[in-house]
């Protein structure tokens, strides 16, 4: 069964489309990793998912109920958590208080009852140490980190992740790569949009390319990146 | 060894002693102070109710308004109207200001929240206009001169009988005695509640939301709800700090009870100064603002001249107040909301 789908979604901005008919569906438990050069898309179609951004047309379905007038509050508590492409911690707030309000707000639980989640997660995410530091004073890694920790506090079902793995060491993105393997390997399912291709592909079953927002190619990640398509138009080589 | 969080501080734990043996001084003020420091008194802890509520709008929840006065003045002339149209007694309705207030909050939000940043700050002030200029209408408060309270309200109302034989004191000296105690009540609801707030998952909610509002929504905060809650409680304990200034004075007119100077510029003077966005802020504020206000009384429009250059360097030199100033160097928190993890791997190492 599928977990999230949409169905002939498109966004513009101005004269500008975005996200130009885009209908894939997602299975249940299943990582899926999207690419495509910069300013494809990607990011849009994520807020669209989210909730972030309406669609202007199509619909998108989560567990197969109609999301796609949904706002980002709502759908986060249905279960869809996301981590942003440039980290928005809530600057002021510790990193413990940062997961406490999205599993508070996100689960609508109260402050002691997801004390210990809050604090399980930050030893996933090897943030424990931090857990009294202001956000404000975090390292990028840390950041990345705590983008996805605090998507995790909120226990969603459904993970996406927004260029996590970039600007970040060889060694760091490695560590990084273990976090989000173990995630996945709980049963939640993940849709990742990264140009860090090595990283991406030692998780993710489906890469899914999105060029000028259209889906172009979407299947298993070696004839995705096999194929003419995706070698001309992402990677620009002449073929 | 299991995880546990706390938010107290050791200076917390010594303030709250301390606060406790402020306050039993402060009830039992009346018993050896004379009138006039009696009435200083009233003042500062009616300025601090109103500068709670607004540090609470623009520094907890962001929403800067310069258009408070239009809950004072609402208030305040809802307190009138019961009292010389209904012939209620002044002291409960105190509690109908801040209802009158909430009322006219409502729609005021309604149109202020579809503005932004400095938007909202003018529409808030404009929106204070048009209920300043209404009101001037009601001719049998008086229209644009105002009115009095009665002196039979006044003289029977609640408390002021007990308080004239148990101090010994004359009726308007009791009025200013009870009057002063009611705002005792007031700023200590006021600050306890800010405080209780804070410290639930609505606070957390309320700073993450002031943060950053998109991560907020993502995270399921209903950052709308948020805004109409903060405005809301504002608008009622504003109201209510209204009616008490105004059944003080006994004497009321459109033009002083939804004066920007009074009831919003200088409240903003005293959350700048002290410190916007904590709770002590406006405490230290509104002493420092009380004390310029009695060394230059006399040297008229010098005062204001003063007050505003002293506000533009604060926010030069410590824009985080004088209290964000001796905080950020000290460490000390008198009203810490900070959640502090402890135990489990936290314990394992020192940090």
């Amino acid at each position: 069964m599928s977990i999230l789908s949409l169905t002939s979604v498109s966004k513009s901005f101005g004269a500008l489309k975005v996200t130009d008919d885009a209908s894939f569906d997602v299975p249940q438990g299943q990582a899926l990793g999207i690419i495509g050069p910069n300013g494809a898309g990607k990011s849009t179609l994520f807020n669209l998912i989210t909730g972030n951004i309406r669609a202007d047309q199509g619909s998108i379905h989560f567990e197969g109920r109609d999301v796609t007038r949904v706002s980002a509050m709502e759908r986060c508590l249905t279960g869809i958590g996301r981590s942003f492409q440039i980290p928005q911690p809530f600057e002021k707030l510790t990193v413990y208080e940062n997961l406490l309000v999205a599993a508070t707000h996100g689960r609508n639980m109260s402050e002691a009852a997801v004390r210990d989640d809050c604090a399980d997660v930050l030893e996933r995410t090897e943030l424990i140490k931090r857990a009294n530091t202001p956000a404000g004073q975090l390292s990028l890694l840390e950041r990345k980190r705590l983008e996805l920790a605090r998507a995790m506090a909120t226990q969603p079902k459904l993970l996406l992740l927004d260029e996590i793995a970039g600007g970040l060491t060889e060694g760091e993105c490695q560590a990084l790569i273990g976090t989000i393997k173990d995630i996945h390997a709980q049963g939640v399912t993940i849709i990742w949009i990264e140009h860090v291709l090595h990283a991406l592909n030692s998780v993710v079953e489906r890469l899914l390319v999105l060029d000028f927002g259209k889906v172009i190619g979407i299947g298993e990640p070696d004839k995705i990146m096999a194929s003419r398509e995706v070698r001309e138009i992402y990677l620009g080589i002449d073929v | 060894m299991a995880y546990s969080v706390t938010t107290q501080t050791p200076a917390s734990r010594i303030a709250s002693i301390a606060g406790l043996i402020l306050i039993i001084a402060l009830v039992a003020l009346p018993f050896f102070a004379g009138r006039g420091p009696i009435q200083d008194m009233f003042f500062i802890l009616t300025m601090l109710v109103l500068a709670q509520f607004w540090n609470l709008l623009a520094g907890y929840g962001g929403l800067v308004s310069i258009g408070q006065q239009a809950f004072v003045g609402m208030g305040a002339y809802a307190l009138f109207g019961v009292v010389i149209l209904l012939g209620l007694d002044p002291v409960p309705s105190i509690l109908l200001a801040g209802v009158a207030a909430l009322i006219i909050a409502v729609p005021t939000a309604f149109f202020a929240f579809r503005l932004n940043g400095a938007y909202f700050a003018i529409g808030t002030w404009v929106i204070a206009e048009v209920v300043r200029l209404l009101v001037a209408q009601w001719k049998t408060l008086g229209g644009g001169t105002g009115t009095s309270l009665p002196r039979s309200a006044t003289k029977d109302m609640w408390f002021v009988e007990i308080i004239e034989e148990t101090l010994g004191v004359r009726s308007a000296a009791a009025r200013d005695i009870l009057a002063y105690w009611l705002a005792l009540v007031l700023a200590l609801a006021t600050i306890g509640g800010i405080y209780w707030l804070l410290r639930t998952r609505r606070g957390l909610a309320l700073a993450a939301v002031r943060d950053n509002m998109e991560a907020a929504k993502s995270v399921g905060v209903d950052a709308a709800r948020m805004k109409w809650m903060v405005f809301l409680t504002s608008a009622f304990g504003t109201g209510i700090a209204g009616g008490l200034i105004y059944m003080q004075k006994a004497r009321i007119s459109p033009d002083a009870a939804f004066s920007v100077t009074d009831w919003t510029a200088y409240v903003i003077f005293i959350v700048v100064i002290g410190g916007i966005g904590t709770i002590e802020g406006p405490i230290v504020g509104v002493l420092v603002f009380f004390a310029l206000q009695s060394l230059l009384a006399d040297f008229g429009s010098w005062y204001l001249m003063t007050l505003g250059v002293l506000a533009i360097a604060i926010m030069l030199i410590a824009p985080r107040g004088l209290w964000g100033l001796f905080s950020e160097r000290t460490g000390i928190q008198l009203f810490p909301i900070r959640r502090t993890l402890r135990g489990g791997k936290l314990s394992e190492t020192k940090e």
